[in-house]
């Protein structure tokens, strides 16, 4: 499992560097940890314009999101 | 690779936030704000500054209520949505800086992108430069978050760093109702030019809700649709113009052309490298103008020092004489759009913080 935390960086820092993860994989897991609602939705929109599966747990002020990626 | 599929069906309140803004743009025109001015940030935080004192341009000076409305409104969505939260520390210095550039493209352009867009929906072909311009912006403030630009981390700010500003508006509200001496009130020009204060507040509100909750931005509607292909927040600015469109042609105020536009000049460089500054200073910033005010109401201390930035920003554009007129732009505006130009590719490709 990769995991990018990208708490506390601005719009559009989270979703670039989710990106760039999902481009390099196959297939695995991504864990994305956020701190703002803006930025949650923003990488589960990407998520699901990949077709991938995303699971958001709320951590307290954070949020954490593993997107799993299936080869196609 | 496969191929990225946006669901669209998702940006149903960006939608409405950006018709919304369109429709009460044009009929803050017609209650009385200036041309193609329903909404502009820009003109408008110049505007308080002038009515505060810190600029002397007799022409627009009022504290217009519907800046005070934009903050307040997602200051109480977010709070509603428990969504507010303040933070900061990220580059404060240097997002008070951009916030600066950005108010002196903007005042060499006359108008921040919302007002790029609604004049565009006014008619006002001029605007079509300034489209360019901010599109250009963004394309290079794209190649720098590519390289791995970024302005550093933010955290968690005591509680009451966010309620500032949400106070300051409370505060300025006050005055523009009381007018004591000290509040400077334009009685010629585009300052003297106004809707009604509670019409204008509460279109400010509405607007600051619906944009908190939709995130609506102009500068990410572009950048997010050049660098990764989501639609999303394009579809916003997409509503805005068309909305405002229809609503000006219904209330007569559509009229195409490049002459006698009004707060508009014809200096068609002038408009496009001065929408660039305002571009690539939003991609720098993570956000167009109006999103700064929501994400300051949100409590994000750092967009209320871009916020503070535009306003100081606007003061020295007045007292430097940098500001355009409808005449054109002045020549240390145009020494100033270049230089400052320089200053912000300079940052975009200096600044890589972990």
């Amino acid at each position: 499992m990769i995991e990018i935390d990208v708490r506390g960086l601005a719009c559009p820092i989270p979703v670039i560097r989710t990106k760039k993860a999902l481009d390099e994989m196959q297939e695995g897991e991504i864990l994305t940890i956020v701190d703002n609602p803006a930025s949650k939705e923003n990488v589960m929109r990407l998520a699901r314009a990949y077709g991938c599966q995303i699971k958001v747990e709320p951590a307290g002020e954070d949020f954490r999101l593993t997107i799993t990626r299936r080869r196609t | 690779m496969k191929k990225a599929n946006w669901p669209v069906w998702l940006s149903g309140t960006v939608l409405l936030t950006g018709a919304s803004l369109g429709v009460l743009a044009a009929f803050l025109v017609r209650w009385g704000n200036p041309g193609n001015m329903g909404i502009c940030v820009a003109c408008f935080l110049r505007d308080i500054a002038g009515g505060l004192g810190f600029h002397r341009a007799a022409g627009v000076q009022y504290i217009r209520p519907e800046i005070m409305g934009i903050i307040l409104g997602a200051f109480v969505a977010a709070f509603l949505a428990k969504e507010f939260r303040p933070t900061g520390g990220s580059s404060t210095l240097l997002r008070f800086i951009l916030g600066m550039f950005s108010m002196t493209g903007a005042l060499v352009f006359l108008g921040c992108p919302v007002r790029m867009a609604l004049r565009l929906s006014g008619g006002d072909l001029n605007a079509i430069l300034g489209v360019g311009g901010f599109a250009s912006g963004i394309y290079l403030g794209v190649i720098f978050l590519r390289r791995g630009f970024t302005l550093g981390r933010s955290g968690s700010a005591g509680k009451s760093n966010g309620i500032i500003l949400p106070t300051i508006m409370l505060g300025l509200f006050l005055l523009l109702i009381a007018r004591p001496a000290f509040i400077f009130f334009s009685e010629k020009g585009p300052g003297s030019q106004y809707a009604p204060v509670l019409l204008s507040f509460i279109a400010g509100l509405l607007i600051g809700g619906l944009a908190q909750r939709s995130r609506f931005c102009l500068v990410g509607g572009i950048r997010d649709f050049i660098l990764i292909g989501n639609p999303y927040l394009f579809f916003g600015l997409m509503a805005l113009i068309a909305s405002g469109t229809l609503t000006n042609l219904f209330l007569g105020q559509f009229h195409l052309g490049f002459s006698d536009q009004p707060v508009a000049h014809q200096a068609h460089l002038w408009n496009f490298l001065g929408m660039m500054l305002v571009g690539v200073c939003g991609v720098l910033l993570g956000g167009c103008p109006l999103r700064q005010l929501i994400l300051a109401g949100e409590g994000n201390v750092d967009s209320t020092f871009v916020v503070l930035g535009m306003l100081a920003g606007a003061a020295l554009a007045h007292n430097f004489d940098l500001a355009s007129s409808p005449r054109g732009p002045t020549t240390y505006g145009q020494i100033a759009v270049i230089a400052l130009l320089l200053f912000a590719l300079l940052i975009g490709i200096k600044e890589k913080v972990a």
